[in-house]
């Protein structure tokens, strides 16, 4: 079964309080030279038959619409190759594969 | 005939018993609504409690904003009936896109849990008529996710169309925008903020009464329309 990755972060101009404790507790960890973390989510999507056009575009959809929440979140969909690479297909900053540029 | 409010339970609501209360004591006739359950019951208006609905995953208020019942109610509020949105509510109006931005982690990341002093922005709207515009109010505050966060074209809309309905008083409590506690839609009739009108009704378990207005205003619009 193919897997679809679907990374969610908060929009670069979204205040982060968890990264930021995140960033403050690594110098306590002996962890120096780290100036600012994000957090965000990931989901791994195993989907049933072949990832085309059709499936992606539904993997957008679903993307967009609910795993972020696009007021505040951007999103990127990555599909993984059988030897582990993983390749953006799309994304609140990348058209659909196939889209005219 | 009275009017009816309904109140969605949602798995994970907590404050939902508490907004029906506050509903009888205005004189209205409160209603359980079931997420799952796309009727109304013929309800004239909408209460969206506070809680943790669905366990807050993913985020809060997105699963929420999926149930059966919110197609009624994003439907019906597109319609004009009186929805108003408390807490998680408030944060169930931003996901369904009934009121624009979102609600985040408090800048603090602190829970908060202390009774708020609010300012009344707008008394036109279907929950806030009952208000003088300027008011000053103290009712309950208690979240984790309650900061108001908007792109600065939304925000300075909001306040153009004096759409922000309440302002925090006494310092921001959660890192929200401009200090908004609550806002409405274009319309005034879905209203959505972060504070819990519906603990402050009675002198006995509440630090005030000052939350009644919102379900006496509701209860005298429908009366009167």
């Amino acid at each position: 079964m193919a897997r679809v990755v679907v990374d969610v972060m908060l929009k670069p101009e979204i205040l982060d309080p968890q990264g930021q404790a995140v960033q403050r507790a690594l110098p306590r960890l002996g962890f120096e030279g780290i100036s600012d973390v994000r957090q965000g989510k990931r989901f791994e999507l195993e989907v049933e038959g072949p990832v085309d056009g059709s499936a992606l575009a539904r993997i957008r959809e679903l993307a967009e619409t609910f795993l972020a929440n696009t007021v505040i979140e951007d999103f990127t969909v990555k599909v993984r190759e059988t030897d582990g690479t993983e390749r953006t297909v799309a994304g609140s900053d990348v058209p659909s594969e196939g889209a005219p540029a | 005939m009275t009017t009816r409010i309904g109140v969605v339970t949602f798995p994970g609501s907590l404050d939902d018993s508490d907004a029906r209360r506050a509903i009888g004591l205005a004189g209205g006739d409160p209603v359980a609504l079931w997420h799952r359950d796309k009727d109304l019951r013929q309800v004239d208006a909408v209460v969206l409690p506070g809680g943790f609905s669905y366990g807050d995953y993913l985020r809060c208020g997105a699963i929420a904003r999926f149930s059966p019942v919110m197609a009624t109610v994003i439907e019906q509020a597109k319609a004009g009936m009186p929805v108003l949105g408390i807490c998680n509510g408030f944060q169930v109006l931003c996901e369904s896109h009934l009121l624009p931005g979102a609600l985040t982690r408090n800048d603090h990341l602190h829970f908060v849990c202390r009774d708020q002093r609010l300012r009344v922005e707008s008394a036109d709207t279907a929950w806030t008529s009952d208000y003088e515009r300027g008011q000053e109010i103290t009712v309950p505050l208690k979240n984790g996710e309650g900061g108001y966060v908007a792109d600065e074209r939304t925000l300075d809309e909001l306040e153009a169309e004096g759409r922000v309905a309440f302002r925090y008083l006494g310092g921001n409590p959660n890192g929200s925008r401009r200090d908004i506690a609550g806002i409405t839609n274009e319309a005034g009739n879905v209203v959505g903020l972060m504070p819990h009108p519906e603990h402050a009704v009675e002198a006995l378990t509440g630090p005030t009464t000052d939350g009644l207005g919102f379900f006496t205003s509701a209860v005298k619009k429908l009366v009167t329309s």
